[in-house]
């Protein structure tokens, strides 16, 4: 994949499918360290300690088309190519966190990408859960949880059109102020 | 710049229309492949140039869904259209380019793009 951000797509796909109520994505850049984190927690169904074993495995998969799951493999694959890694906590019955390290400025680490579109694509997927998305970068933080927008919103769902508008707007520009 | 006050706006314009794009009957519906392969071959910039089509053209009738493994990834991306009383038509190897023309052409005027679906591609 091109870019850090369609692997979070990818990644959190996996959390929906596990019936997550709650997801985290947690973006994290430090130039002083020459560190980038990406942590993606949910409190979804979880794995086994056997399944989380084996899980990095592209040969190992939950879905029925075919026996490959190529997601956490590929994921691992980009963070590992610039110096980085990745982890994976998780319990049947409580949740998951993946979290991925990268060197931040090394010429092997993919560009983070268009999360604005990501998390956008994300939401008209899948409006029902609640995401939170904390982007910091050098101390200063953007955030947008959908728990505040719906109460702003009422009734109106967060999956209409004009409102994933304003969703990929606002991300857009909360990021440009910490120019990403 | 966008703020939460204008979010507040679009809920008291909405507010009237929430109902218009729901579940209707003679809805038409868009489904794009969104698994590892669909997301690695380009699905998400398809995706969205479908939504951002649909918006400016104001197609209150057509919903953009996403879907998991179709099963054909190196087909992908792909993007299925349903039609009331028709058969669904497949769309294989997605663009953004190819998106306003199967707006336009089958979702408007109810001609499919044969050139981009899975019959001519095969």
């Amino acid at each position: 994949m091109k870019e850090l951000s369609l692997h979070i797509l990818d990644i959190v796909q996996n959390s929906i499918k596990a019936g997550a109520k709650n997801i985290e994505i947690i973006i994290n850049e430090s130039t002083a360290d020459n560190l980038m984190t990406i942590e993606i927690n949910d409190n979804g169904s979880g794995m086994s300690k056997e399944f989380l074993k084996k899980v990095k495995d592209p040969f190992v998969t939950t879905r029925t088309t075919r026996k490959m799951g190529m997601g956490i493999s590929l994921f691992e694959a980009a963070a590992v190519q610039c110096g980085g890694g990745l982890d994976i906590e998780s319990e049947l019955g409580v949740g998951t966190k993946v979290k991925a390290s990268f060197e931040l400025m090394s010429i092997d680490r993919a560009p983070l990408g268009d999360m604005a579109e990501t998390m956008m694509t994300i939401i008209s997927g899948s409006p029902e859960p609640e995401y939170l998305y904390r982007h910091t970068k050098d101390g200063k933080v953007f955030e947008l949880d959908t728990v505040q927008l719906k109460e702003i919103l009422g009734d109106v769902p967060l999956d209409m059109p004009e409102v994933l508008s304003w969703i990929t707007g606002y991300i857009k520009e909360g990021l440009a102020e910490l120019n990403i | 710049m966008k703020s939460l006050a204008e979010l507040q706006a679009i809920r008291e314009k909405m507010l009237n229309q929430v109902n218009l794009r729901k579940d209707r009957e003679d809805g038409i519906r868009v489904v794009v492949g969104m698994a590892t392969c669909g997301i690695a071959a380009g699905a998400r910039p398809v995706l969205n140039a479908f939504m951002s089509e649909i918006e400016k053209k104001n197609l209150a009738n057509v919903t953009v869904t996403q879907t998991g493994c179709i099963g054909m990834c190196r087909l992908e991306p792909i993007v299925e259209v349903y039609m009331p009383g028709e058969e669904k038509v497949t769309y294989v190897k997605m663009t953004e380019d190819k998106v306003a023309r199967i707006v336009t052409e089958h979702i408007i005027n109810q001609k499919p793009v044969n050139e981009f679906t899975i019959g001519a591609a095969e």
